[in-house]
């Protein structure tokens, strides 16, 4: 089989893992500038999977998509120093605020635009909004099959590709004709760290708008390597309708945001006997605790 | 989502080192390989930039794959499968994180698909990674055996061992055997030359083989029959991929116990003769050996951090009489003099490999063009005082390293004798560096030609000559007196004319060196970052005393007393 074409879709996420108070915004949106921004975990599954085909099958090149602000270009680089081949970034003023539904119409116009692919894959879900949406939803918008939860790519032999899933009571293995999209759940393996020499060719890797505001003179040197090049799309190179991104295309509505602070309120202390605990089970059956 | 290079601010300390423009620019020649390769530095702060983003790699890999790994690697320990050696688990998956990494063969030429890295941010990595794990270090720091090839196999097999050490090929260096140890002129494994095909085969025992089971080995045998000196000795190539080599058995060790040490039978073993037949001891080993103890020094430093890192939490945390035990001055005072002479041991440890730096970058650009008359008056420094200095180096780090362990496991108290904490395995991994690579007693006979032949001294006076700020007059006038009692302690030994006596003070005499040499390094330290202060105050003081007590020692003994020192 010759080598396939994958597009990876990563995003750049708030490292939730580390939330302090102003983590939240007013008006219910996440407050980014007050978290640290790192490459959302099930994505660098999803990545490795990727590399791991490429290992396999020579010739498959990966492209890496994202959607973000301008910083975003920083995944793409990561995704490069590990393998990679480029990426682009899919930035625009229009995008912001995009739910799910507008974030993968947005994905799934820019793959379009991007070309022919054999494969998309992407993380489970972002740690972010952990919806595990987008991916679904870009497959639904491009027509195209997805195998959701994978934690192993088994083969990918005369245009199909054969993979085990990691569900709630099991595992499965799922077959699938391509091209097709594969959701990557959090358990498949860690992605591989950094390579030396990538990191040493593409660490000068940046987008226009990060080469704009950046002091360093090293024109002649990009001129001469257009691997160093992070190709920026926007909305109008994507031909998506400015009606279908951002605020306007996101039917999501946040509400209110609440803080959920676990404690203790009461306690009950029960004996080992027999009808203290039947009374306990009685209680948390009707209480639908369990059950 | 540890990382061992950016949560230690002195790694980038002594990388950022103003000699460094100097050792980059013999390394990159002129920045030649720019356009030819697409990962190679364009300027010098290029080269920077680059070492730094790669230790970030390293220092990444260490905190979340190697360190976390170390225990049940200890545990769990290599094995011996049909002669062949099985890691643990966890040194696989190290190896195969940094295979994936490119982190082998960084200091390799790119046309062999190295990283092509000075010496400096190689000993860096290798300093890491012994704090991550002190037994794996020796399977990774092998690679560094790949520079006697460089150095002095031919083309043909540089390309083709070199290109292989770079993809992650593991290395071994078979030296010693049952009957050889220090002494290696007393190797008997036996290098045939068969005239029908033309090939060397190797036959004999190798013992205490560090990663016997490696892809590529050098082998010192004895290719001259007849001869049993060390100029019988040839250095060879084995390569894994042949028969004829069987690992008969793993040594049970007290500590480094995940890095295998083997017992090698060869049988018939086709190898390729490395360099020129007869120098094999006399000249590669010894250059194998430097090398080896440069890595040596960095394993000891990255084992004192870990063990201070682990002392310093720990008496931060432990809490008893009401407060936290690091509020005694009891403890406090032994955390400082472990932070002082771990910060002591890694100047030293840098300033010695910048040294030998130098003075290899110099020797490879000597073989594609000539040097100048300035060129080759500076190799030769650099060369003489590299060669002096890894001893010294090897010799102290390598003590400070054992007593950092032991007090680390002191602060611990009881819990510190238990297996519930990493302290005992620092400590039972601490311990073989003050003996392998050379003993400490074998350091010190190198060492002393840098007393005697005032090496040291000379350099010492350079170090008193440099410019600092005048808040550190006072420590520099503590170490000119330090000096006073050295040359005066060195010449009342030397002026008794007894090589026994010389053999017997030897010890102390270059102790004495090294604690001057390290508190001025210190002071350099400080002179570029205040916060390096506090180490050398406390390490000035303490080598004050130590030496004094040295120079007391020896200015109330005689050749007479030595009788009372020999036991029946």
């Amino acid at each position: 089989m010759n080598g396939l074409k994958i597009v990876v879709l990563a995003k750049q996420v708030p490292d939730t893992r580390n939330v302090g108070k102003d983590a939240m915004k007013a008006d219910g949106t996440v407050n980014r500038a007050a978290l640290p921004a790192i490459f959302n975990p099930e994505d660098l599954n999803a990545l490795e999977q990727a590399l791991r085909l490429k290992d396999q099958y020579p010739g498959t090149t990966i492209t890496l998509l994202t959607m973000g602000p301008g910083r975003a270009a920083e995944i793409i680089r990561e995704s490069m120093f590990r393998g990679a081949d480029g990426g682009y970034l899919l930035t625009d003023r229009a995008f912001a605020g995009s739910d799910t539904l507008a974030t993968s119409y947005a994905l799934a116009c820019a793959i379009k635009s991007i070309g022919e692919f054999d494969l998309l894959i992407c993380g489970r879900q972002a740690i972010d909004g952990d919806t595990a949406q987008v991916g679904p939803q870009v497959a639904e918008k491009l027509g195209i099959p997805q195998i959701t939860y994978a934690e192993a790519i088994l083969s990918a032999n005369n245009g199909s590709i054969k993979v085990k899933r990691r569900l709630e009571r099991g595992v499965e293995v799922a077959e699938g004709k391509l091209p097709l999209l594969i959701t990557v759940n959090g358990s498949a393996p860690d992605c591989r760290p950094r390579n030396a020499k990538l990191t040493m060719k593409y660490k000068r890797a940046t987008s226009i708008s990060e080469r704009q505001n950046n002091s360093e003179d090293y024109i002649t040197l990009y001129n001469g390597r257009p691997y160093l090049n992070i190709p920026e799309l926007n909305l109008k190179d994507i031909q998506a309708n400015d009606a279908e991104v951002g605020l306007s295309g996101s039917p999501t509505k946040v509400k209110k945001i609440e803080n959920v602070v676990f404690q203790v309120k009461e306690s009950k202390i029960l004996s080992t006997s027999d009808e203290d605990i039947e009374g306990l089970m009685v209680e948390m059956i009707s209480n639908h605790t369990i059950g | 989502m540890a990382n061992f290079y950016t949560d230690n601010k002195d790694l980038k300390f002594h990388l950022e080192h103003p000699l460094m423009k100097k050792i980059v620019d013999l390394k990159e020649r002129g920045f030649e390989d720019k356009d030819k390769y697409d990962y190679a530095p364009i300027d010098f702060e290029d080269a920077m930039d680059s070492y730094d983003k790669v230790l970030e790699i390293v220092g990444e890999i260490c905190g979340d794959i190697i360190g976390p790994n170390a225990e049940s690697v200890d545990h769990e320990g290599p094995s011996v499968v049909d002669g062949r050696v099985k890691y643990a688990r966890g040194t696989s998956e190290n190896l195969e994180a940094l295979k994936n990494a490119g982190l082998m063969g960084i200091t390799l030429p790119r046309e062999y698909e190295g990283l092509n890295f000075s010496l400096v941010p190689y000993i860096m990595a290798a300093d890491i990674v012994s704090r991550a794990d002190a037994g794996f270090v020796n399977i990774w720091g092998l690679q560094d055996c790949a520079e006697t090839i460089h150095e002095f196999a031919d083309e043909a097999q540089k390309a083709h061992y070199l290109t292989r050490v770079s993809k992650g090929e593991t290395m071994a260096m078979d030296l010693t055997e049952p009957d050889a140890g220090s002494d290696l002129q007393a190797v008997q494994l036996k290098a045939t030359f068969n005239e029908k095909d033309g090939k060397w085969y190797l036959n004999g025992v190798k013992r205490f083989i560090t990663n016997g089971d490696g892809d590529i080995a050098l082998v010192l045998a004895r290719s001259e029959e007849g001869t049993n000196d060390g100029r019988g000795l040839s250095m060879f190539i084995y390569d894994r991929n042949k028969p004829g080599l069987t690992v008969r058995r793993i040594e049970n060790k007290l500590g480094i116990k995940g890095s295998p040490t083997c017992e090698l039978v060869f049988k018939n073993a086709p190898a390729e003769l490395c360099g020129s037949r007869r120098l094999g001891l006399i000249k590669y080993v010894m250059s194998l050996m430097n090398g080896a103890r440069l890595g040596i020094i960095a394993q000891s430093v990255g084992v004192s951090e870990a063990a201070y890192r682990e002392a310093l939490s720990y008496a931060h945390e432990r809490k008893q009489f009401g407060k936290a035990i690091i509020e005694f001055p009891a403890v406090y005072e032994m955390l400082a003099l472990m932070k002082a002479k771990l910060d002591a041991s890694r100047s030293m440890l840098y300033e010695t490999a910048r040294f030998v730096d130098i003075y290899k970058s110099l020797t490879h650009i000597s073989k594609s063009r000539k040097l100048t008359d300035e060129e080759k008056e500076e190799l030769k420094h650099y060369n003489k005082i590299a060669d002096v200095y890894t001893p010294l180096g090897k010799g102290l780090a390598s003590e400070f390293c054992n007593q950092l362990a032991y007090d680390a496991i002191q602060i611990h108290g009881g819990s510190g004798f238990m297996k519930d904490y990493p302290v005992e395995r620092i400590y039972r991994d601490a311990r073989i560096t003050s003996i392998y690579e050379g003993t400490t007693q074998l350091q010190v006979v190198a060492a002393i030609r840098g007393v005697t032949t005032g090496t040291y001294l000379k350099q010492i006076r350079e170090y008193e000559s440099q410019q600092i700020k005048p808040e550190f007059f006072g420590l520099r006038r503590t170490l000119i007196g330090m000096t006073e009692d050295y040359e005066k302690a060195v010449n009342s030994v030397v002026d008794a004319k007894d090589n026994e006596y010389l053999d017997f003070h030897a010890r102390r005499l270059v102790e004495m060196a090294g604690n001057i040499v390290m508190g001025y390094l210190l002071i350099n330290d400080t002179n570029r970052d205040e916060s390096y202060r506090k180490s050398a105050e406390v390490f000035i003081k303490w080598g004050r005393s130590a030496n004094k007590a040295n120079a007391e020692f020896i200015a109330n003994s005689s050749l007479d007393d030595l009788g009372n020192y020999k036991q029946q």
